[in-house]
Parts: structure tokens; sequence; C-alpha cells
């Protein structure tokens, strides 16, 4: 069974004049584990696509089907619970990082698994477990604004994986990032890809990141315009 | 987790500053309700604490507190012979404002009879009027010791005691004379009126065609002594017995010429509906007003509190986050914030309402009905700033 599915996804916005096709006919599968970019230029709707299949987009036609659940087609069925649906299936990672800023680095993990249900106890000791994996067991107790840009945006992916999410959204996750940085940080979605066995899809603009990703989208026009895929895993 | 004390704990020094800000704010409130009642005890305290059943003045007046009255002082016998009468006492009232320590000082001066009605109801320090002359029992408020002399109308009167938060209708404070004192201080003159009162009145008796010079100086002294009597009072007070019939005894004294006999009822509704009622709307209308800006400037607190998080609402709901816990944060940060601000009010009210000048009464009723309208100020204030969390898109998260 394929992470996400999406098939024709259309996205328009405005009517007549004013109608702008943002998302026009994407059609693909990614699998779990797999990491996937989408690359294009500003405006070339490879945000449009993120955000529709983060169930924050409502598309205009197509389907969308994540994890084996039918989240889309034509619009979004009626009933659907759009939260849940984000809450269990889907992981974000921040262009700026979106940290809350009141809370802690782990607090900022916690509130993902309190998000689910889990006891706050338990999802402090669990969100200690995955800072620590990705080196930030000394910041435990440090507030957004003291991390550094790298340190913030580990913590975002701490958050977007507390839950073991089947699916990770990254919307230009080393924009905020030097190169060192946003290298690092790619490192570690691929071997998060593989450890947890997560689609990953990341939309960038920069093709010096995505080296040794599965497959790589261009996006241009709301259209896919190129697919590359890499045996590398 | 709780994501308003989270908040809170990180702006905790913004949230104590406007706790403090709204705390004065509603502490403002609480006095004004406490000046309020405050006006109202002042109003009915020298009534209370008479604690008589008729109030006899002169005829067409609402004397003594909102109209002079002037009526002989043996008036009292009479009423004391009315069936059901238990007591009656003569008592005199009158402003007195002079300088002291170089400062206007202004107090309200009751005559009263020794043992009788009228007098001092407590007594905090020293001891009550023991002599008929020249001893002054003062509220506290005068600051003037014990043992201290106090000069009126050319005589000098020595404090014997003190007694506390007896104030007159316009908020002065109260000493207490023998009823043969005051009547002195209020209607004797002074020498040299006197004088030139006995020589006008020695010339027109001597004008008379039918006395002669001899007669009309015999008859002088005398006739000055009637006229420039000074047994005078501004109201008797009267206590019936027990099961006595009040409106029984109030229509006898009605029937007599020249005088009016007030309950004790009649004259709180002279005092507060007449004196102070447009005091108490002034003050009413004001403490609304306070209420409603108070309400304003929590909406506006928690409105802009809201605004400020709108990115980390769109995280949150990005991530999945039930209403409930976003509702929660803004609802939970409102009513923290009202319960400190009140809880600052009170505490700095209740530290200070000894020191304002007037009386400030604080009536639990009233400090809780204000508690209920804070919560309920916080709870709307609060939903203004929830609606709009709750019209915040996931979307508003994205983006750099």
């Amino acid at each position: 069974m394929y992470a996400v599915q999406i098939e024709k996804l259309t996205k328009i916005y405005g009517s007549g004049d004013t109608k702008v096709v943002a998302l026009a006919d994407a059609t693909f599968n990614v699998a779990p584990g797999e990491l996937v970019a989408i690359l294009g230029p500003s405006g070339s709707g490879k945000t449009t696509l993120l955000t529709t299949i983060g169930l924050v987009t409502e598309p205009t036609r197509g389907k969308v089907v994540l994890d084996g659940e039918l989240i889309a087609e034509d619009g979004w069925p009626v009933g659907l619970d759009l939260k849940r649906i984000r809450r269990e299936k889907l992981g974000f990672i921040f262009q700026s990082h979106n940290l809350i800023p009141f809370l802690t680095t782990v607090e900022n993990v916690m509130i993902a698994l309190e998000n689910n249900g889990v006891g706050s106890k338990e999802a402090r000791a669990r969100s200690i477990v995955i800072l620590e994996s990705l080196g930030l067991g000394h910041r435990l107790d440090q507030y957004p604004a003291l991390l550094s840009g790298g340190e913030s945006q580990r913590t975002a992916i701490a958050r977007a994986l507390a839950n073991r999410p089947r699916v990770i959204l990254a919307d230009e996750p080393t924009a905020a990032l030097d190169t060192e940085n946003g290298k690092h940080v790619m490192a570690l979605l691929k071997k998060l890809a593989v450890e947890n066995n997560s689609a990953i899809l990341v939309v960038t603009h920069d093709q010096r990141m995505v080296e040794g990703f599965d497959r790589i989208f261009t996006f241009s026009d709301g259209r896919i315009v190129d697919e590359k895929r890499n045996n590398v895993s | 987790m709780n994501l308003a004390l989270r908040d809170i704990r990180h702006h905790r020094s913004r949230f104590i500053q406007t706790c403090l800000g709204l705390g004065l704010l509603l502490g403002v409130v609480m006095s004004m309700g406490g000046i309020y009642r405050g006006l109202f005890t002042d109003a009915t305290a020298i009534l209370n604490s008479t604690a008589a059943d008729l109030w006899v003045v002169q005829q067409d007046t609402t004397g003594p507190f909102a109209a002079t009255s002037r009526i002989p002082e043996d008036i009292k016998f009479r009423i004391r012979a009315v069936p059901g009468v238990e007591q009656a006492s003569a008592l005199s009232f009158q402003n007195i404002q002079s300088e002291r320590n170089g400062k206007p000082f202004r107090f309200f001066l009751i005559g009263y009879e020794l043992g009788g009605m009228g007098g001092p109801p407590t007594i905090v320090a020293g001891r009550p009027i023991g002599q008929k002359h020249y001893e002054i029992v003062v509220d506290r408020a005068m600051k003037i010791a014990l043992g201290e002399q106090l000069r009126l109308a050319g005589d000098d009167y020595t404090v014997v005691g003190h007694t506390a938060k007896m104030v007159s209708s316009a908020g002065d404070p109260v000493a207490y004379v023998t009823l043969a004192d005051a009547q002195k201080i209020q209607f004797k003159d002074d020498n040299n009126a006197i004088r030139n009162s006995r020589e006008k009145l020695a010339g027109q008796l001597a004008r008379l065609p039918f006395l002669s010079r001899n007669q009309a100086d015999q008859l002088t002294p005398q006739v000055a002594e009637i006229v420039g009597s000074t047994h005078i009072a501004n109201t008797v007070v009267a206590r019936l017995a027990p099961n006595a019939d009040l409106a029984l005894a109030q229509e006898r004294i009605n029937r007599w010429n020249h005088f009016r006999p007030l309950t004790a009822s009649d004259q709180e509704r002279i005092l507060t509906e007449g004196m102070i009622k447009k005091a108490k709307m002034q003050l009413g209308l004001f403490r609304v007003i306070l209420l409603v800006i108070s309400g304003v400037i929590i909406s506006l607190i928690i409105y802009t509190m809201t605004l400020d998080k709108l990115r980390v609402i769109a995280t949150l709901k990005l991530i999945g986050t039930r209403n409930r816990v976003i509702v929660g944060l803004i609802l939970q940060q409102s009513l923290l914030m009202g319960v400190i601000a009140y809880a600052i009010g009170l505490t700095l009210i209740e530290l200070t309402h000894d020191k304002f000048p007037r009386r400030v009464d604080l009536v639990a009723i009233d400090l809780q009905l204000l508690f209920g309208i804070v919560i309920l100020i916080c709870i709307g204030a609060s939903l203004v700033g929830i609606r709009k969390a709750m019209r915040v898109e996931p979307a508003e998260a994205l983006g750099g």
C-alpha cells in the first residue's frame, strides 16, 4: 500500500478572468520510506501540492489517498475529520520551524504526542528520547528563542516525527539554514525516512539539497514537468 | 499540558504588569462601590446611633438634617407624656468650621442631655462626658488627643473621649457636648451683641407710654432674659415602649400646632432620597462607567494577546491540536487574568480603605457581585479572541 496516492490533483483559485491554476492534474504515488523532493521556482505549485496533501488546502479536482484512507475526491469528503488525519497520519516541517515560542524544546515535541492522547509523563519521556537521538539532549528545557537555526529545525523535525506519522511534509526546511546545517537536516530526513518507514515529501527550490533523494519531481506552472528516480536509498 | 499556564510562565512580567494594571482599575471600581455604600452609611449614622422612633421637629420643615428646625427644649416634657413614649430627649445639631493648626477644621457638633438619647454610641478611648459643662467627646478622625482643649464660642472644651466612625451626612466627623453647652455655642450672642440688644430693648421699653422710666428699667433685664433664652433645640427625639403604637403616637403629636413628628423611616427617606440621592446616582453611574471601561480594556487585552498568537494558533491547528485546547488557552488566560486582577484590587482596597477621607464600606455581596461580573467580562472578552482564533486557517502557519 502506498503512503500517498494522488491522481489528477488540481487546484484552481478564483474564476473567470482571475482564475489561477495553481496545480494541474498532478498524478503520482509515494511508497512508505520513500524520500521525494519537489523542486520548482516560486509559484510553480509545489507548496500548493504540499498543502493539498496536508489537508490545509481543499483541492478543486482529483483524488488523494493517504495511508489507504481517501481524503479528497474532487474536494474533501463530507464529515472528514481533517484534524484527526493531520494529527495521526501527517507530520509537518516548516520553512521557519514554527515552534511554539512559549514552550520549551521538550514541550514543543510533547504537544504533538499529547494531541494524540499520550499522557503527559509518557509524552515527556518519548520526547526526550527523540530529542536526544537528534542531538538535542542538552537543550531540552530551552525556549526556541535561545536555539540556533539548526537546533530549531531539528526540534521541528522531532515534533513532526513524534507520532511516527505515515507521511512527513516539509516545506522549504532548509531555507532558513546555512548550507552546512541545511545538508545536515536533509541527511537527517533521509535517515528518518528509512528508520521510521515514513514517506517524506520535501518542497525546496535548492537543487543542491536533494542529493540522494529517491525521486525528484520538478514543477512548473502547476504541472509536473520532470521526474527523476535515484537508485540510492 | 496547560498551554495557558505555559504562555503566562513565558511572558511572566508582561502578564503580571497587565494584572497589576487591571487590579488597580478593579480596585477603583471596588472603592467606588464602597464609597457608594459608605455614603448611605454616613448619611444614616447619626440616625441609626440615636435609635429614636420619632423625631419631632419644627412644623413644615424636614429638619433637623435636611432643613433648619428650631423648637423649644421643654416640649420634650409634653412628648414624654404621650402614651407609648418611653423616653424623649432634646438634641441640637450644628456644623462648625474653624481653623486649627492653620488648616480649615470642620466638624458636626451634637448637643445631648447627659443620660438622654443621641449621645456618643461608643467610646473607643477616654470616657463619656461626666460634667454639665466644658467637656467634649470627639470622633477619632478629628485627630485631637485626649486632654487637648478646643475653643468654641469663646470657651475652652476639654477632650475627654473619642468615638469612631461617627460622621454627619456630609461626611464631617461628629463631636458631642452637653445640650446646655451646645445651646450656648449655637444660640447665645456674644457680649457686644447682648449689650446692644439690651440697650435697644431698654430704649423700646422706655418709649412705651404706659410704663414709667423706673418700671422700664426694672423690666429690661427680665425681658432680655426671656428674649435671649437659649433653651432651644433642633429636634426632640423619642423612643417608644415595646409594643407601643408608633402611628398613634405620631398622630397625637401631629395634632399639636407648630410641631411635626417624623418617624425614623421618614428621616431615612429624607436623608437618602433627598440629601444624597444625586451623589449616589453620580457614584452609581461612575461605577457602571468604570465597569464598562474595565470590560473594554479586558477585551482589548485578550484580543491583542490572541492576535499575538495567531501564528501559534495556526501551527497548533496544523499539527492537529483540538479546538478545545485552543479555546482553553484563550479562556483560561482571560479568567486567570480576571481572578488575579480581582485579588490584587481587593487586597489593595482592603489595605487602604481606612485611609480614604470618607467612609468606604466594602459589602460582601457587592464584592461577590463584582467578582461575578469580572468573570462574565473575562468570558465575554475571551469569546472575541476565541472567535478570532477559530477563524485562523492552518495554512497561515506555512510560509516564511
